[in-house]
This record gives C-alpha cells, sequence and structure tokens, in this order.
C-alpha cells in the first residue's frame, strides 16, 4: 500500500527523469545535424523539428519568434516556463523525490540531486557547441544514472511498480515522437538508398532513440527505412521500442493487482493495447500510414496514462 | 570567579567529575584535528540531509544547522531530579487543559485570571466539552530548560503544540558516536536511539476506543517547504508510518481516512506538525489548503486521535507561563521541583512599573511570540530600542512579560578560535501516554555560537549538542 500522492510522486519522478533524458538525446541530435555541410543537411532546419518532436511547438510559438539554434536550445533545455526543458524536468524530478525521499534510496536522490546541481553550472548566452556537447552528455549520463540506480538499489514494492510505469509510458511516448518527426523521410519506396541526406536522416532519428547499434546487429543490412519504423515500433529486440514499453507498463500493471489482489481499467486498457501491438506489422503501419499510426500510439500512450492515474493516483 | 556557570568548569577552575574524560580529550587534541572532525561531522549530516529553512532568508532553502563536537553533559542526579520535573509539570499542565476545556475549577476558585484563559489568541472554544482520550492534551511535548548555577534548573518556555528538534537529538548522538567512538567507550552513557519506538507506543496507546488493536497512526505534515519538513520525514521513516500531507486525508461520516493506491485506508491517530489554524478549514483558519475538512468533527466524534489535541497553545502562552507554580499546587497538591525564571507580569500595574525602571538590565517578550522574534534584551539593546520597547510596554502591558536576563550556563564549543564557552539551554522531550510519562535521558543541546549571544535559536545563529546523560 502507498500513499496516493506518494505513488504519484515517485510515477511523475520517473517520467520527468525520463523526459530530461529525451530531450538532451533530441538536443544532441539536432546539433549533430545542423554541423554538417548544407549539402547534407538540405534545407531542413533540424533545430525546428528537434522543438516540434517534443511536443512543444504551440508554446514555442508563443514564446519566441524563430526556430534557430539559440531559442531552441534555450527552450529546449533552459526554460524554465517550459515544463517540458530540461531544466524544468529537472528541477520537477528533484521537488518530487525530495517529497518521498522515504520511498526512493539515497543512490536515487544523490544522482538526480548531483543532474540539478551540475545543470545549473551552464547557461545558455555562452555555449560553445563543445560546451553543449558536453552538457548534454552529462545530462544523459546523470539520467542513466539514476535509471541505473533505480534498477539496482530500489525495493521491489509498489512503488518501484509506479516508478517503472513512469518510466515505460514516458519512454513509449518518446520513441513515437521521435519517430513521427520523420515519418515522412520513412516512407517505403523502391528507390536505392539515397544520398547522403536521407543517411542522415535515419541515422539521427536511430540515434535519438539510441539504437543505431541496435539496427546493425536486428537487420544486419544497410539503412532502410520501413526496417527503422520496424525496429522502433514493433520490434522485440529493441528494449524502447513502442511494443515494449507497452508489454512493459503491462507487466508492471499486472504485478500491481497481483499485490493488491484486483484487475482494474488500467490492466485491461493495458492489455488491449499492447494485444494490438502484437497483432499489427509493419506492412499494415505502412498501409494505414505510419503518421497515423504514430499519432493513435502517442494518444492511447496519454489516455493509458489517465487511466493509472485515476485508478491509483488519486 | 566566573561570570557565569561553566558546564565543564563550574565557576572555578576545577573540572566537574562528569567532565573530567572530556576535559583530557580536549587538552590532548590540536584544533586542526578538531577542525578535520567537525567536517567530517558536517559531511555526515549533509549525506543524511539534515536541513533547516529559515522563513524569509532567499537561499537558505536548505542551510546546514551548525553542528558543535564538544557534548555537553548532565550527571544522573541532576537528570533524576530534572525529569521528576518535567513529569509533574507536564501533568499538571494536563490537568489545567482538561479544566479550562471542561469545568474550569481553577478558574472558578480565582487561582488564575479567566481573561487570560478564555480571550487567550489560543484558546480553542471548540474543544469545550471535547472528550480528549484518556484526558492526555500533549502527547508530545518539549520544555526549555536552562540552568544558571550547579544547582538551578529553570524552565525557561513549554513548548506544548509541536515542538521539533528531536531528529537532531537522535542524529546528533549517532554522528557523535561514529566520530568519537573512543569517548563512549570510557563514560557509560544513557541511550536515547529508543525514542521512535517509545514515540510510536505513546501514540498507539492513545487510540481511539473503536481502533483496532495495532491502530494505524500517521504523521501530518504541512509539506516540504516547512522549516521542520526533514524532521517529519525522519520521524514518518523511524517510526514506520505513513507521511500524510492533508490533501493525503479526507473525512466520510466523521471518520478520518487517507488515499492510497489501494483505496481509502481509516486512519486511527494522527501526530500533526500542522498548526492549529491549519488544521481544519472548516473549524479554523478557512483559507487553510494544509488541512482536513472535517477533521475537528471527527475528532469530536471520537473516531480520531489528534496529537497533541487543538488548543494546547494556551497553556504554553508566556503570560500563563507565569501562573504555572500554581497551576501545579492546584491541581497536585506539590511544590514544583522544576522552577519557573523569575518573571513579571506586566499586565499587573505594580510589575509594570517595576519593570518600565529596570528595563536596560532585563528581557522583555511578548506572550505569544516564538522563535526570539520579537523580544527586547535589555543589556543588549540600543538606546532607541528599549524607549520603542518602552512605548510598546505602555500601550499593550498584557501582551509582555519581563525576566531578568538569565547568566546561562556556558558549555566548551569549538569555535574559530579554538575551545570557548558558549551559552547553552536545554530541550528535553517528554511522552505522554495512557500508560504514564516517559522522557528520554537527554534532549536537544542548543548553542549560541555567537560569543557572549544568549539567543540559542537556529533561525538566529545557534548550533546544537549532542546530550549525554551519564548513567
Amino acid at each position: 500500500m502507498l500513499l496516493s500522492r506518494v505513488a504519484n510522486d515517485v510515477y511523475w519522478l520517473a517520467r520527468y527523469a525520463e523526459r530530461a533524458e529525451n530531450t538532451a538525446r533530441i538536443l544532441d541530435v539536432a546539433s549533430r545535424l545542423s554541423a554538417l555541410p548544407s549539402t547534407y543537411g538540405g534545407t531542413t532546419n533540424e533545430w525546428e523539428s528537434a522543438m516540434i518532436a517534443t511536443g512543444g511547438e504551440y508554446l514555442f510559438r508563443e514564446r519566441y519568434e524563430e526556430a534557430n539554434r539559440r531559442n531552441v536550445i534555450q527552450f529546449m533545455a533552459f526554460d524554465p516556463d517550459n515544463p517540458s526543458s530540461i531544466y524544468s524536468c529537472l528541477a520537477t524530478a528533484r521537488r518530487s523525490a525530495r517529497a518521498v525521499r522515504t520511498a526512493i534510496t539515497r543512490e536515487m536522490w544523490e544522482a538526480i540531486n548531483d543532474a540539478w546541481l551540475d545543470l545549473r553550472r551552464y547557461n545558455n548566452e555562452s555555449l560553445s557547441p563543445r560546451q553543449l556537447s558536453e552538457f548534454l552528455e552529462g545530462v544523459k549520463a546523470a539520467c542513466l544514472k539514476f535509471d541505473g540506480s533505480a534498477f539496482r538499489t530500489m525495493l521491489r514494492t509498489d512503488a518501484h511498480a509506479f516508478f517503472r510505469l513512469g518510466t515505460y509510458i514516458e519512454r513509449g511516448d518518446a520513441t513515437a515522437r521521435i519517430l513521427d518527426v520523420k515519418y515522412h523521410v520513412l516512407l517505403p519506396h523502391t528507390d536505392p538508398v539515397g544520398g547522403g541526406l536521407d543517411y542522415f536522416q535515419w541515422s539521427s532519428i536511430l540515434r535519438g532513440a539510441s539504437a543505431l547499434g541496435a539496427y546493425q546487429w536486428v537487420f544486419r543490412d544497410s539503412l532502410r527505412p520501413w526496417r527503422v519504423a520496424e525496429l522502433l515500433t514493433l520490434r522485440k529486440e529493441l528494449p524502447r521500442s513502442i511494443l515494449n514499453c507497452a508489454k512493459f507498463t503491462l507487466d508492471f500493471l499486472d504485478d500491481l493487482a497481483n499485490d493488491y489482489g484486483r484487475q482494474g481499467p488500467a490492466q485491461r486498457a493495458a492489455r488491449a493495447y499492447h494485444a494490438r501491438l502484437v497483432n499489427s506489422s509493419v506492412d499494415a503501419i505502412f498501409r494505414d500510414g505510419l503518421h497515423e499510426f504514430l499519432q493513435a500510439a502517442i494518444s492511447e500512450n496519454n489516455r493509458l496514462s489517465a487511466t493509472i492515474e485515476s485508478q491509483y493516483l488519486r | 570567579m566566573a561570570e557565569f556557570f561553566d558546564e565543564m568548569n563550574g565557576t572555578g577552575e576545577t573540572t566537574r567529575p562528569a567532565y573530567e574524560i572530556i576535559k583530557s580529550w580536549l587538552d590532548g587534541v590540536t584544533p586542526e584535528q578538531l577542525k578535520a572532525r567537525s567536517r567530517e561531522a558536517e559531511m555526515l549530516f549533509r549525506r543524511i540531509g539534515i536541513t533547516f529553512a529559515v522563513y524569509g532568508q532567499k537561499d537558505a532553502e536548505e542551510r546546514l544547522i551548525p553542528f558543535d563536537l564538544v557534548p555537553r553533559v548532565l550527571t544522573s542526579g541532576e537528570w533524576s531530579a530534572m525529569s521528576r520535573g518535567l513529569e509533574q509539570r507536564v501533568k499538571a499542565l494536563n490537568l489545567f487543559l482538561a479544566d479550562i476545556y471542561g469545568a474550569g475549577e481553577i478558574i472558578k476558585a480565582g487561582v488564575i485570571p479567566q481573561e487570560l484563559v478564555y480571550q487567550n489568541t489560543y484558546y480553542r472554544p471548540e474543544m469545550v466539552g471535547v472528550k480528549v482520550p484518556h484526558d492526555i492534551y500533549t502527547p508530545v511535548c518539549g520544555i526549555d530548560i536552562v540552568r544558571v548555577d550547579a544547582d538551578t534548573f529553570y524552565v525557561l518556555e513549554d513548548n506544548l503544540r509541536t515542538p521539533s528538534g528531536v531528529s537532531y537529538m537522535l542524529e546528533n548522538r549517532e554522528v557523535t558516536m561514529r566520530i568519537f567512538p573512543d569517548l563512549f567507550s570510557e563514560h557509560v552513557i544513557q541511550p536515547v536511539d529508543q525514542y521512535p519506538n517509545e514515540l510510536l507506543e505513546t501514540l498507539q496507546s492513545i487510540a481511539p476506543r473503536t481502533a483496532p488493536s495495532e491502530p494505524t497512526v500517521v504523521i501530518l505534515t504541512p509539506g516540504q517547504f516547512n522549516s521542520a519538513f526533514y524532521e517529519h520525514t525522519f520521524l514518518a521513516d523511524r517510526l514506520g508510518v505513513e507521511l500524510v500531507e492533508g490533501r493525503d486525508l479526507f473525512v466520510r461520516d466523521d471518520v478520518v481516512y487517507m488515499r492510497t493506491t489501494e483505496g481509502p485506508q481509516r486512519v486511527d491517530v494522527i501526530y500533526r506538525r500542522l498548526d492549529d489554524d491549519f488544521l481544519d478549514p472548516l473549524a479554523f483558519r478557512p483559507d487553510s489548503v494544509l488541512g482536513v475538512p472535517g477533521l475537528l468533527s471527527a475528532f469530536r466524534a471520537g473516531n480520531v486521535t489528534v496529537a497533541n489535541a487543538m488548543g494546547t497553545g494556551v497553556a504554553d502562552d508566556k503570560a500563563v507561563y507565569t501562573y504555572i507554580p500554581e497551576i501545579i499546587k492546584f491541581y497536585l497538591g506539590e511544590d514544583p521541583i522544576l522552577n519557573n525564571v523569575p518573571t513579571y507580569r506586566c499586565r499587573e500595574p505594580d510589575a509594570l512599573k517595576l519593570v518600565l525602571d529596570k528595563l536596560p538590565e532585563l528581557v522583555v517578550k511578548t506572550v505569544s511570540g516564538s522563535g526570539g522574534y520579537g523580544m527586547l534584551v535589555g543589556p543588549a539593546a540600543t538606546k532607541d530600542q528599549i524607549e520603542e520597547f518602552r512605548a510598546k510596554l505602555k500601550a499593550d502591558p498584557d501582551e509582555f512579560i519581563a525576566q531578568p536576563t538569565l547568566a546561562l550556563s556556558t558549555c566548551p564549543t569549538f569555535v574559530e578560535t579554538g575551545i570557548a564557552p558558549r551559552h547553552v539551554d536545554l530541550r528535553p522531550f517528554v511522552l505522554y501516554g495512557s500508560k504514564g510519562i516517559k522522557t528520554v535521558a537527554g534532549g536537544l543541546t542548543r548553542v549560541a555560537l555567537k560569543e557572549g549571544s544568549l539567543v540559542v535559536n537556529s533561525s538566529q545563529g545557534g548550533g546544537t549538542k549532542d546530550t549525554w546523560v551519564l548513567a
């Protein structure tokens, strides 16, 4: 048994830590692509697509004029008024962690607290590309450490289940968003693999999901767009595929149901979502539209989160 | 002869027997070694996470309370007299509270002016006629004590609402034992670590009659921005109970429940660390978002115990304080074992005249203030400050009491210049359950780190020490 508020804080602690890492990944990809010579980079604005990928476009347009390097980094990394900026994610995660110090371990607290203290050493105005990369690596490393310390030190009680539910709901959402931003270059076509531009676009998606190496292992093939999509949506080898995030979400919900002796709407919704993913194929996804599929996954994931919240967290 | 009684050296140059081992340790240690140990202690505290928020100070959210390495020592004789005095005092105060929210015998007998009680800001008419389990209003108290010479301890203040500091008592001991294991092998020191266990037993012992044999106890906190939040999480952890906020609780049909991931769970005892004003927006401050609507009604219905009860503040108010010797006598027929600091009641014209004459020598306090704010320390004050207080006193004498400037005892303390005497007080923690009164042997010693300062409050530059009671 857990206080609903505590379970809620643990859940959002995991979500915000995960979101900080995903935002850092997306910024890292944008930074890599923008460093390419324009013959490779084409006309697309990498900073703009990075910003759109995080789902913050509406807020961004309200607050900034142009989607350039400075503004997007400010918005996604340091803006305290953007609830999904790395700054806000770490601040919120730390605040939640502080409120539930007794439900998490010292290692987890130290990881998130160090990440927060470290973040405050940086400021956008004097950030060279090198420092940006150092900063983003720092955020990724800190989040990895946080995740690892949860894995290694957290008691396997219901608090752990809520923590992991937060991780996988957020991760599934991020995987879908990263893919959706570039869905237009992933449409299947029979042409041989195109020039440098395409290659970098696809590899950037894989990097954003830290799945570039995984692609080579799973397919032993050069980059093919529909396979990139398949890897990130339906492959069970990739830990963060949409399918796996749904599966782990279901597993932890089942753990809770066993613990508490009661199945509820969240379990039913997660089971239905997972079953639909298991029964779909990459062919069907392309037939019906990748973008539509991803949008549906994002909203189904959101609904699942809302069901979890109303069943346990209020 | 020294100006102040020193805990280690008394009034002369001879070391008091209780401090012999401390003295020889201090003689053999260099300032560099002490500095290193001091840093070690600070690191331990930082890692444990003891922090203390000072209201109104920017960026002070996570400041550490300074910890002084040199323990303060009490002999078993000193302690046993003190603990008997504490027991007597707390018993009398609870009888007083039951009386003023009941028949009011003490007022009818003319022992204490009725307006001091019934018009007191902290008197809660809502509590009249409420049956408090076992008539225990204050299961948890902290009584502030000062020493002025070898034999005289005075009660400076009673804290009957939500006294804090007990986590420092426990952590200070833990850190001292880790840093100076040798000192502990040479002394037989009474333990304090059983406090959390005794607190839990105390709280369970006053559960409502309808509660199950293992009642559900929770700690109610105002939340993480409260200055004592660390202590709240610390206690919840040590007691193994839920730390709840107001929004975690709700009242249905006069029964209190907490919202959990397994649905509503009934709550039997609430150890609240939230002031009366904020406890129940339906009964007290309607704008409180920290409290639980309907809590008072559930309490009145006898379905939940709130510890401490509402309305106990009337008994630790500084105006009522002056009557405590009479209160003890009235209910117990005994002379007080622990005395009050001699105090002038400015509400009495003769006393007021005396106070105004001797203002530069006196300490003047508002009857409702706490934390060392809003007081005048005559000998340390400027002429303007004294005149300001003179005007205040004349305008509203009922609001003030005055006391002689106390010669607070000093204790060796590690400061910039080495070991030097600094003024200390002591807050022992008293638990009152259905099986009686218990006081853990020790308490929180607070020390004024500034040379000559008599203000030990942590919000104003005070530190803390481990407190030893020898067996």
